[in-house]
């Protein structure tokens, strides 16, 4: 009985040193779900470039520069899907997390979401500044493999304020997007299954391990 | 059977406050209160405790008009915790 009672004690130290420290409460719903919304923007951007279809085009800069072409539209098209897929996976995620938050106790905003988000934040918006640049160069084909690497790099060194999952995922997107930035004609199909299938994948892993059974409130 | 367990920690609530302080920089009174799930009064008596044994640090500052009072361990109060840890695990039988 009382070594139960030690054994219980150190269970209940650890779980405070890991509450008060990771944000526990991600949802992997909210991977699948971004998942699912990145491949279907995937294939709303391959279909964009494909009926753009230009002639010979570069595929770096899939045929824009040098004066106005159609392929100037595609390039607004293409910054409109990647917002539009942004702003729907964002907002899934969200809500899947504070779902879950609400039933785990766990306060969405408390101390340890906040150094996830800033963690995460700092180098996703370098990122994002970075890719604009590249749209602004006229080098959308550079965009994916910039995007796989960037989120890469945000998850691997976020990893620690949250799931441990998170530092694989991390890790799985870096190594597609070297991949991408070598084997630059299938960019997007290697941005859609970093950003289609490994979220969806590494989100059930999670939901599979975190969620499923009775859920445990902060005590 | 209870050598080098320290009576300092004999709380839950005393032990839990030293277990949040040791993983994080300054700890502020609400978020404490959070993690551990206990009331204002309750929480402030365990730290001064916790306060005159030397084994937490505590910051009063502004933050814009509200007052804000954090907490960190000292180095003396992460030894005593890491000590007290070892002895709770030598009393539990090895597999």
């Amino acid at each position: 009985m009382m070594e139960q009672d030690h054994t219980k004690e150190l269970a209940h130290i650890r779980g405070l040193m890991d509450r008060s420290t990771r944000f526990l409460s991600l949802s992997g719903l909210s991977g699948v779900v971004a998942g699912v919304v990145a491949l279907g923007g995937a294939a709303l951007a391959h279909y964009h470039i494909t009926r753009a279809s230009i002639p010979d085009a570069d595929i770096l800069t899939y045929g824009t520069g040098g004066g106005y072409t159609s392929a100037d539209d595609l390039l607004i098209q293409l910054i409109v899907d990647a917002s539009g897929v942004l702003g729907v996976a964002l907002l899934c995620s969200w809500w899947f997390t504070w779902r879950r938050g609400h039933k785990t106790g766990q306060h969405l905003w408390d101390a340890s979401a906040r150094r996830l988000m800033i963690n995460m934040i700092v180098p996703l918006s370098a990122g994002g500044i970075f890719c604009l640049a590249l749209f602004y160069y006229g080098l959308p084909g550079l965009v994916p493999p910039a995007t796989l690497l960037f989120y890469g790099l945000a998850l691997f060194g976020a990893s620690r304020y949250t799931l441990d999952e998170v530092r694989w995922l991390g890790l799985s997107e870096l190594i597609l997007g070297v991949i991408a930035i070598f084997w630059i004609e299938q960019g997007l199909l290697l941005w859609a299954f970093g950003f289609g299938v490994l979220h969806i994948v590494y989100g059930g892993v999670m939901y599979w391990r975190h969620e499923r059974g009775p859920v445990t409130r902060e005590a | 059977m209870i050598e080098g367990l320290n009576k300092a920690f004999e709380s839950r609530v005393r032990l839990g406050i030293m277990a949040v302080l040791v993983v994080n920089e300054w700890v502020d009174h609400s978020r404490l209160r959070e993690v551990l799930n206990v009331t204002d009064g309750n929480l402030a008596s365990h730290l001064s405790a916790l306060e005159e044994l030397n084994y937490v640090l505590v910051r009063k500052r502004f933050v814009g008009k509200r007052p804000n009072t954090s907490y960190k361990n000292s180095v003396a109060g992460a030894r005593a915790f890491r000590e007290h840890l070892d002895a709770i695990e030598r009393l539990i039988p090895k597999p």
